[in-house]
């Protein structure tokens, strides 16, 4: 007797909240496992707890979390049945760009709201861009170029550039070059996925060059750290904000002291937001937030700010409360531009020790002021 | 191009040379004597990574690191031979991958379940850290380290192999597995014990390897394709085979990613030159595995 009560009670309960806002189903697919889920992980976790800390309007909201394994092909089964099985409102959660270029053109085109927590492609920043589809943290080329700029400030004049052999490496280069005004000791592509870089470090030694700037995701940036402060060259090290984000710093310790790196978010960014973010993570997951986590953190904070002033059944409503991103962004400023990618800062980045011995990252500068990124103009929106 | 930075070159080749062989002795002893393909010796790599790090976490100590890892990375081979390998002998080489590529994904995700997501720390130990000269070269000494290890191991093993009792019998096995099992020699112990043996050079390998480089889930995989390519290289089931095409692929895969862009830079405007160099650089090793199967077809110290 007591059980049906409470079960009425519950559905009392829900019926009442699901009257003031239409429920709305979100799929989350990531990368949860392999070498790559650490990054996975941390934006799925930044997604939850901004839900969580709504209360009830987080509740409305369910989401279907699935592991891509790093696999476009895996991402595609996954969203195909999110979309016609699950009949999911909105998709979100990749993380790298090879997976987004499967998965995105396809479901925007079933006039599914797709929100990007980290992958940004360039096609789909350009000529590709569809109003269905949101970046909510960057263009991926941003921190290379804000990195470049920043390094002319540092007054390096002679950079040895480093980057793996793909598509986003050969971007990295690129927006690093675009900004940059020295001169290139060398510019080097290495395989995806190496891990020795012995060979490559004794070329830059040789070059002559006056600092070092590389992009290697995950595991090959942890090699490369320890191998290059290991070598005794002196040389400073710089790089996109990933390449020295909270996924990689424990793992290299004082190797990356005093490394710069450029960033749209820091730990330490001065805002009330972010200080109520850093903390909740800090003490819901026992660790600190990489930039990962604060994008899918306002990821959610995006969807929870569209929800609570439309209703997913009339889609243009929707779509204008996700274009205004009234949200408290943990950024400080954030707004969409004509191809709905982030208009926003960027911060230059110091790997510092705190006092409790804690390996992070501290803001010494500002790369660039409401950036908008080198793809936006080819983007027939307005 | 001067002749340091050459002579650094092919010190990293070396480098890479013995570590890989360190992986590709193991796999070509499984091979060899037990005619077992054992896709999850790159999880025994892992294991002795994760091992080393954990240890080294809690003591402090490399040295510790080294034996923690080398056991921890022998217990798990030899629980996986008798848990799991030791029925598959009998079974034909597609069923062994099917059940060793089963055996990665739950060594992985096992990893994950007890370690985390995330990369775990490991660094050079205090005495190794930094360079060492020699003549006008500074050359990191952990590097050294490295190859003095992996040449001493090397030396080692041979002499198991040729000066041993379990030696005679690890070759009396490759050779004919029905006679010496009816000289009463106990073949599933002897099994059991090669294949903790090679699991312990992967631990050892990983642990050498984890100071300077990721300890993360999934390590083993790319180093794994390598010592098959120095096993085919070498000719299955050769120690010696192992240890000449571990140098040469090490020492071709270095100096590949060194002289190609260098060489195509003469013919070819700079930024085409690094594109195809680093292109043809990562196939180097395959183009070398091509010639010498062409040459040899059994490797180069095959039988």
């Amino acid at each position: 007797m007591k059980r049906i009560l409470t079960t009425a009670a519950l559905a009392a309960i829900l019926a009442a909240s699901t009257a003031t806002a239409a429920p709305l189903k979100v799929g989350f697919i990531s990368t949860l496992s392999g070498g790559g889920a650490g990054l996975g992980i941390d934006a799925r976790d930044g997604f939850l707890l901004a839900l969580k800390q709504a209360g009830d309007a987080g509740s409305e909201i369910t989401v279907i979390t699935e592991d891509d394994q790093q696999k476009p092909e895996i991402g595609v089964q996954l969203a195909d049945k999110m979309i016609q099985s699950d009949k999911v409102d909105i998709l979100t959660g990749i993380i790298f760009s090879n997976i987004a270029l499967a998965v995105v053109p396809a479901a925007v085109k079933q006039d599914k709201f797709y929100l990007s927590v980290n992958a940004g492609p360039s096609q789909l920043a350009g000529k590709g861009c569809d109003p269905n589809y949101f970046n909510v943290a960057y263009q991926n080329d941003n921190q290379h170029e804000a990195m470049g700029e920043y390094s002319n400030t540092l007054g390096y004049k002679n950079a040895f550039i480093l980057a793996p052999n793909y598509p986003a490496g050969k971007d990295s280069l690129n927006g690093f070059k675009r900004f940059y005004k020295g001169e290139l000791a060398g510019e080097n592509y290495v395989k995806l996925g190496q891990t020795d870089f012995a060979a490559e470090i004794a070329q830059i030694k040789a070059s002559g060059a006056d600092s070092v700037f590389f992009f290697l995701p995950g595991g090959m940036g942890i090699s490369f750290i320890k191998q290059f402060s290991n070598a005794g060259t002196g040389l400073p090290m710089m790089g996109p904000g990933f390449s020295f984000d909270q996924d990689v710093l424990p793992a290299v310790g004082d190797a990356a002291l005093g490394a710069h790196n450029a960033a749209q978010w820091s730990p330490d960014l001065d805002n009330p937001a972010n200080k109520a973010f850093v903390e909740a993570f800090e003490a819901e997951y026992k660790r600190l937030p990489s930039v990962y986590a604060s994008q899918g953190y306002d990821t959610a904070l995006l969807i929870l700010s569209a929800q609570a002033k439309a209703d997913i059944a009339d889609h243009d409503a929707y779509h204008a409360a996700l274009k205004a991103a009234d949200f408290p962004t943990v950024r400080g400023s954030f707004r969409f531009g004509n191809n709905q990618h982030p208009i926003q800062n960027f911060y230059a980045r110091e790997v510092v020790k705190r006092d409790d011995g804690v390996v992070t990252n501290k803001i010494v500068g500002t790369a660039f002021e409401d950036h908008v990124d080198a793809y936006a103009a080819e983007c027939p929106m307005k | 191009m001067t002749a340091t930075l050459l002579i650094e070159q092919l010190l990293n080749g070396l480098q890479f040379g013995t570590m890989l062989f360190l992986m590709a002795a193991g796999l070509t002893l499984v091979f060899g004597v037990m005619g077992l393909i054992n896709l999850a010796h790159g999880s025994l790599y892992m294991v002795g990574a994760f091992a080393a790090a954990t240890a080294a976490a809690a003591t402090g100590n490399f040295l510790f690191a080294l034996v923690a890892a080398l056991a921890a990375a022998a217990l798990a081979g030899a629980l996986m031979e008798m848990l799991v390998l030791r029925r598959l002998y009998r079974r034909d080489h597609l069923d062994q991958v099917l059940a060793t590529f089963a055996l990665i994904l739950i060594f992985s995700e096992g990893t994950r379940w007890v370690f985390g997501s995330f990369p775990l720390y490991l660094d050079v130990p205090k005495a190794l850290a930094g360079t060492v000269r020699i003549g006008s070269l500074s050359y990191p000494a952990y590097r050294l380290a490295i190859i003095v290890i992996g040449v001493t191991t090397a030396i080692g093993l041979w002499a198991l192999i040729n000066r041993t009792r379990l030696g005679v019998q690890i070759r009396a096995g490759e050779a004919d597995r029905e006679m010496i099992a009816a000289l009463g020699i106990d073949i599933a112990r002897l099994y059991t014990i090669v294949f903790a043996l090679g699991a312990a050079l992967a631990g050892l390998a990983g642990a050498l390897i984890g100071p300077i480089q990721s300890v993360q889930v999934g390590m083993g995989e790319p180093v794994l394709i390598m010592a098959f390519v120095v096993v085919v290289i070498g000719g299955i089931g050769s120690i010696k085979g192992a240890l000449a095409g571990a140098i040469l692929v090490g020492v071709t895969d270095t100096l590949g990613r060194f002289l190609l862009p260098v060489l195509l830079g003469t013919v070819m405007e700079p930024s085409a030159a690094t594109a195809v160099g680093s292109a043809l650089a990562s196939m180097s090793i395959y183009i070398l595995m091509a010639l010498i199967l062409v040459w040899r077809p059994t490797g180069l110290m095959g039988s």
